[in-house]
């Protein structure tokens, strides 16, 4: 498989602290794949280096095969990258037509009727305020509206944090409905329990690397690691 | 003869009127204000100076080019507003990392620099600016007599800022807007190209400004400091509207305006205090203004 977003060598800084050490990741066209990794460990920072709002960083970066190292962050969306952040960035002054629509498309995406099918909480509220919205249909519209631009790789973090397990479920069910129409997606979880549900492969992160990497077939004889490492 | 808690109606009619043509000026001069402050987050001091600016640009255009007052209602605030994306683009756009206080700085002396400037060319005395004939003279309206400009400058001003409203909260442009004030990196992630609109923003408030600028040509002199002696006011207005609040901002704008002209009927001596006097009460009982969120 070829990859379509390609990560050599990454490394990223806050200020002067040096958060990132060389992070070595490939995800292939259609692929889900999981960052798993404690609290602090570089998750966000390899998902905000990787859209290129943390700016301070070295290394490759491609998509497609084309370099993002050099692309301002207002063009990274038109090459075909979403972000997702773990706080859902759901505008308050916004309601939630106006968030849904938000994101300029950059290619062919979700309609507005096919969003709309799959999350109908968001069309009976679609006139309330963004943030007036429940956590888990916050991140619904979150995910909803990326999906709407038509990008094709999705980095998605922390999407079932703090939420309620029928929530949790729910969101699972629709990044399969993703897998399905062939969406590649960068999933950062900590519930790795939800992620081997969704997810094709896996990464583990420990300070500022990727230490290991396997499929979700070997989750299982893995687990005994995991819980070491995630301290779960 | 009229009367009204022993006050003449005519002379409260007329504090009224003068209250609410102050109020238009205060209300498009916040409004700009607002509107670079919640994008932008600085405090845009140079606006008094940009408000003089458009006034003088328009009586530049009927001095040297035979421009009269219903163009330059339109290209006065186009020709400031451009000016005011070119100091984004040059300078302002370099502080926006800085503390607030480097923009706030930068902005004061920029103010200073203009007014200084005219004031070495034009004095410190006002230069006439006549106003334009259709709506020359006045109309009695059978209670009290009103000069047409002023009505006019009510009324456009009005519909300036109800139309400013509705770009921001009605339309895609509004919500870029607006998502960028809250959150400009996310905006930016998604595609939009915030730094233009960052430009475009501050040419808008500008041009707000100058816009007033000329729409006060006839009514006060056109004069290099007649933006240093309102904008102070106007500063009043947007605390006590909430700071970055475009609806505060306006209504905030005519209501103080028109308590301003009351005062002066019913208690003159503190006309000219009466703003800051409010602007006090509201800090003490609600800090973030009477149209802000609290923080």
């Amino acid at each position: 498989m070829t990859a379509l977003l390609e990560i050599r060598g990454l490394n990223a800084w806050y200020g002067e602290s040096h958060i990132l050490h060389g992070v070595d990741m490939q995800v292939g066209e259609g692929e889900m794949v999981t960052i798993l990794g404690r609290n602090g460990m570089g998750k966000t920072t390899t998902l905000r280096s990787i859209v290129g709002i943390l700016r301070k960083r070295q290394g490759e970066i491609r998509l497609a095969g084309r370099d993002l190292m050099q692309v301002p962050l207002h063009r990274t969306a038109h090459h075909g990258l979403g972000y997702v952040p773990e706080e859902r960035g759901i505008f308050a002054s916004l309601n939630v037509l106006e968030n849904l629509m938000l994101p300029p498309s950059v290619g062919e995406g979700m309609k507005v009727e096919e969003i709309f099918e799959l999350f109908p909480n968001l069309y009976e509220r679609r006139n309330s305020p963004g943030t007036r919205l429940s956590g888990g249909e916050q991140q619904m519209l979150a995910i909803a509206r990326i999906l709407r631009t038509g990008v094709k790789v999705l980095l998605l973090d922390e999407p079932t944090e703090g939420l309620a397990p029928v929530i949790v479920q729910r969101i699972g069910e629709v990044l399969k409905k993703l897998k399905e129409r062939g969406m590649t997606v960068v999933l950062v979880e900590q519930n790795f329990r939800f992620a081997a549900r969704v997810a094709d492969r896996f990464y583990l992160m420990d300070h500022g690397q990727m230490v290991s990497e396997f499929p979700v077939g070997e989750l299982p004889e893995r687990m005994d690691m995991l819980h070491k490492v995630l301290g779960v | 003869m009229t009367m009204i808690f022993g006050i003449p109606l005519q002379a409260l009619l007329g504090q009224l009127l003068i209250g609410l043509i102050n109020g238009s000026f205060y209300a498009l001069l916040s409004l700009g204000l607002a509107i670079i402050f919640g994008l932008l987050r600085m405090i845009n001091f140079a606006h008094g100076a940009q408000y003089m600016l458009g006034a003088f640009t328009a009586y530049l255009l009927l001095t040297f080019a035979g421009i009269g007052y219903w163009v330059a209602l339109i290209l006065a605030p186009v020709i400031v507003g451009v000016l005011g994306a070119v100091v984004e683009r040059l300078f302002l756009r370099r502080l926006y990392d800085l503390d607030p206080l480097y923009g706030l700085l930068f902005t004061f002396g920029l103010a200073l620099t203009l007014e200084g400037a005219f004031r070495y060319v034009y004095g410190a005395s006002g230069q006439p600016y006549a106003t334009p004939s259709a709506l020359a003279g006045g109309t009695n309206l059978g209670f009290m007599f009103l000069p047409i400009y002023r009505g006019w400058v009510v009324v456009v001003s009005l519909v300036v800022c109800i139309a400013t409203w509705f770009l921001i909260e009605k339309t895609k442009l509004g919500a870029y807007l607006r998502a960028a004030t809250e959150n400009a990196t996310l905006v930016q992630a998604f595609g939009v190209n915030v730094p233009v609109l960052l430009t475009f923003t501050y040419g808008l408030g500008v041009a707000l400004a100058a816009f007033a600028g000329v729409l006060a040509a006839p009514v006060y002199q056109v004069s290099p400091l007649m933006g240093s002696n309102i904008i102070i006011v106007v500063f009043a207005v947007v605390v006590v509207g909430g700071m970055g609040s475009i609806m505060g901002s306006i209504v905030t704008g005519y209501m103080l305006g028109i308590a301003e002209g009351l005062t002066k009927v019913f208690y003159p001596e503190a006309s000219n205090i009466v703003i800051f006097v409010i602007m006090a009460i509201v800090l003490l009982i609600r800090p973030a203004g009477l149209f802000g969120r609290e923080a």
